[in-house]
């Protein structure tokens, strides 16, 4: 009973919606609207448009690796950078590159797309609600991202091309704690910091608005191990969220507070930066590290669980079968995200930390890696012997389990101590959260872009163009970040301006103008995404309720669902991966809708004559 | 076109594959041979996870290769096969990932042990104290001995030679270095011992090594330290005992030169 009343409650709230809707002017309805659809959808283009901001800092990043100090092409010229220096990419520049690719992609791009626009978007949906918890909060949580946006712009801008914050998207102290001690550690920093504070507050106000909402809200019959995988996914990830941030917000907190306000958390003494004063103190550098890992690691699987979310149901959706072992795929996702809380040390094995230390990070580390691998055998299960349509979902999400592989295998060399203190800070490593990030996470997000986008506005994406953009973008991929792997065995370290002023990397130019090339191809395919994207919205093929033939209670809603969402409250009969059922062979059909009555009136026939 | 997506995902990981075999031959690889004993157990210890790895990229992309190539040519009429999954076999992919990971996480352990934990240096840098102090500043590597018969002390005493991106070491035996900044975060990172260790403001980090084979080996910075991170380059010179005697001596007698020349006799 327990979930059946808030669910009835919330419908309540529709009808009292529908009085007010029509009162609803252009700005309530789609600037600063409460409805979790426009919502996520505005989470979805912000983020599509910053994808195209970091792509472009990326490129910038590689035209330096590949073309060391010769003119930058488009961005220079556009912006008129660099006169001062004959249109070179100063180091100072550079520095400031990475670090603010890095900044966009993960806090603007990578997290929004997948809790933001996803989140939002089909929570409600899935679960059979007919908008979020807290909708207002939940609006919240979309404007705080433009502050951040603001502030990390500000922070871009406001020294000139040369002294932007440079202190890696990590910002250790002491280079981003003193002001002297690079151009782009003074007011810029500060800015920055500022930033990611403001992404952190519209991320705590999503994920208290989703536990709430998945706790609460799920339509009658929505049990717990009925709701689709995305849910699961979402509600992980918004406890591994809510947890995990507000040591980086302290953090966060504590570096501003050694900027502006003269304590010294993190600044050690007697420490003499570019010539000026010994600084008084008596912190810890080290502490950041670890206040700042035990964030972010977390918030690397943040950034991927939603995404095998996702992936498990359109995977299921698009081989016409059902998830293989659903449960396994559950426990193992709750699996990582708790031990995504002891294994931040992982990435401090060459800090100067307790060397005995290093080996229980290491061994939790190395567990991390067994639900990783059972959900790869349970994604390769769901193909198995599935009726395949070989469609952009589909393509990209087997892109995703591929790469996804690489990613993970990649992070076992790093997982060893001795070994990943070779490795540590080169371009292995590099490699690898590449794979995770844009391997894994952002072939999953194009698959759920052509997947959800009928139910978001009513009409279909171009298959042909999805396709190309996959098989383009998967080349580029794989041309500009497998040889990374490479770079990171010749031990060449990251964050490099010229890697080439040392002789034992000078021979690997060939090979970086190699990956330029492909991270060029890799960046002008993303056109074809937007492109898509944009053309579909006028001119797409329109579709109907349920396009792919899905089961989840979203199909069952109209495309594009009204406010309020479904025409009655639905209720919830089934799992979410019926397809090819016995029940749904006795309708005729290979879905079956969570929301269909049981079918026993009909012949049922028994599956051993199917097979 | 089925079947073409299916060749594309069994493509894919044969280039990678080639990739990877070429590379050693094409010099994508390593730096050279490992010139350091933990170094050499490092690079073992890589090829064993890379033996893993390799079996299990190649499994799993087998088996997903083998599932769209089977997905592709299935005829039309026939249904996907109805199944929740099987207990069984997610036992048994439980429980043989976990042993191969618990075996590399145990297996491993013992080279970092034997390096780093179980005592943390050579009784023989403890009696000989470190040989050199190695303070990293943006953007360059000072160096610090005590003076040839002294000890080295934590802070700078009268008679320290110092010099600047090269430090010289003696070879075949432990090296113990006093790792510190004096700015902000730096990492010593010497590609050929495969060692890497940060430096922390306010720390000095003991840093211990051995090259058996005299020789010059580059050492970089590796954790970003401001616009100059790259150029940050030293070499570490490793010479024989008596050899680096020498060079001590010789350090000592140009620090001490005072720059006054006998005037040439003029006829």
């Amino acid at each position: 009973m327990a979930t059946v009343s808030p669910a009835l409650h919330g419908h309540d709230h529709a009808d009292s919606h529908e009085h007010g809707h029509h009162e609803q002017s252009f700005i309530q309805k789609y600037v600063f609207s409460t409805d979790h659809k426009v919502i996520g959808i505005q989470f979805l283009v912000t983020t599509l448009l910053m994808l195209m901001v970091g792509g472009a800092l990326a490129l910038a990043v590689r035209w330096q690796l590949a073309f060391p100090w010769e003119h930058m092409p488009i961005l220079g010229p556009l912006f008129g950078l660099f006169r001062g220096e004959g249109g070179q990419i100063s180091p100072e520049f550079y520095t400031m590159l990475f670090t603010m690719h890095a900044s966009v992609m993960i806090f603007l791009v990578i997290i929004p797309v997948l809790a933001g626009a996803f989140g939002n978007f089909l929570i409600p949906l899935q679960i059979g609600a007919d908008d979020m918890a807290f909708p207002v909060l939940n609006m919240l949580s979309y404007w705080f991202m433009w502050p951040a946006i603001f502030c990390f712009g500000v922070s871009f801008f406001i020294g000139g091309a040369t002294a932007g914050p440079a202190g890696g998207w990590t910002s250790y102290p002491l280079l981003s704690a003193l002001a002297e001690a690079a151009p782009g550690s003074g007011s810029a920093q500060t800015w920055w910091l500022m930033g990611l504070t403001l992404v952190g507050v519209s991320s705590m106000m999503g994920s208290v608005n989703y536990m709430t909402t998945i706790i609460n809200m799920r339509a009658p019959g929505m049990t717990l191990f009925r709701m689709p995988l995305t849910i699961w996914s979402m509600f992980i990830t918004a406890i591994l969220q809510a947890f995990a941030l507000p040591v980086l917000t302290a953090a966060g907190f504590m570096l501003v507070a050694d900027r502006l306000l003269g304590t010294v958390f993190f600044v050690p003494s007697g420490i003499i930066v570019n010539n000026a004063e010994p600084t008084i103190g008596g912190g810890q550098p080290l502490l950041w590290q670890h206040l700042f890992w035990f964030y972010s690691h977390p918030a690397v699987y943040i950034m991927l669980l939603p995404a095998m979310g996702m992936v498990s149901d359109m995977l299921s959706c698009m081989c016409r079968k059902p998830v293989f072992g659903y449960k396994p795929m559950v426990y193992s996702m709750a699996a990582i995200a708790g031990l995504g809380f002891i294994v931040w040390g992982h990435h401090m094995f060459t800090s100067g930390m307790n060397p005995a230390l290093g080996m229980t990070f290491m061994t939790s580390t190395m567990m991390i890696a067994l639900p990783s691998a059972i959900k790869t055998f349970n994604w390769i299960g769901t193909i198995w012997d599935g009726d395949i349509k070989f469609n952009g979902v589909m393509l990209n999400c087997t892109g995703f389990v591929a790469m996804f592989i690489v990613g993970g295998l990649s992070g076992i060399f790093m997982a060893a101590v001795p070994v990943d203190v070779y490795f540590h800070d080169t371009y292995f490593i590099v490699a690898h959260f590449h794979y995770v990030l844009f391997g894994a996470t952002l072939f999953g997000v194009f698959a759920a872009i052509q997947f959800w986008y009928p139910k978001m506005f009513g009409r279909m994406m171009n298959d042909t163009v999805a396709k190309w953009h996959f098989a383009l973008t998967f080349i580029g991929f794989n041309g500009t970040f497998f040889p990374m792997h490479l770079l990171g065995i010749a031990g060449m370290p990251r964050r490099y301006a010229d890697p080439y002023l040392h002789p034992y990397l000078e021979h690997l130019l060939p090979m970086n103008q190699v990956m330029t090339l492909s991270a060029i191809l890799m960046g002008f395919a993303q056109f074809l995404l937007l492109g898509n994207f944009a053309y579909s919205f006028f001119f797409g093929e329109k579709a109907g309720r349920n396009p792919w033939g899905a089961n989840g209670l979203e199909w069952s809603a109209p495309s594009p669902p009204g406010h309020g969402n479904f025409d009655e409250p639905p209720v919830c009969y089934r799992g979410s991966y019926e397809y090819s059922s016995p029940e749904a062979e006795a309708l005729g059909q290979d879905f079956i809708l969570q929301t269909t009555p049981p079918v026993r009136a009909l012949p049922v026939t028994p599956p051993a004559q199917q097979a | 076109m089925k079947k073409f997506w299916a060749l594309f995902f069994i493509f894919w990981p044969l280039v990678a594959l080639y990739v990877c075999w070429i590379a050693p031959e094409r010099n994508w690889w390593f730096p050279g041979e490992a010139k350091s004993p933990i170094g050499v157990r490092i690079e073992g210890l890589f090829y064993l996870i890379l033996a893993i790895v390799t079996v299990v990229f190649i499994g799993t992309q087998i088996a997903l290769g083998y599932v769209l190539w089977k997905g592709a040519t299935k005829s039309e009429e026939k249904r996907a096969y109805f199944s929740h999954g099987s207990h069984s076999l997610e036992l048994i992919w439980t429980i043989v990932p976990a042993f191969v990971l618990v075996f590399i996480a145990l297996y491993q352990m013992d080279v970092w042990a034997e390096y780093r934990v179980q005592s943390f240096y050579p009784e023989a840098t403890k009696e000989d104290g470190s040989a050199a102090e190695l303070m990293a500043r943006q953007f360059e590597w000072r160096i610090r001995y005590a003076a040839p018969g002294k000890q080295l002390t934590d802070e700078p005493v009268d008679g320290d030679l110092y010099w600047v991106n090269e430090v010289h070491v003696a070879t075949s035996v432990p090296v113990k270095m006093n790792l510190r900044t004096q700015d902000v975060q730096h990492a010593f990172f010497a590609p050929q011992l495969r060692l890497k260790q940060d430096a922390v403001p306010g720390l000095i980090i003991p840093v211990w090594f051995e090259i058996p084979e005299a020789g010059d080996y580059d050492l970089v910075c590796a954790e970003l330290c401001g616009w100059g991170h790259y150029k940050m380059r030293a070499k570490i010179v490793a010479e024989s005992k008596p050899s680096l005697n020498q060079y001590l001596l010789e350090l000592q007698a140009s620090q001490n030169e005072d720059g006054f020349r006998e005037p040439p006799e003029v006829n």
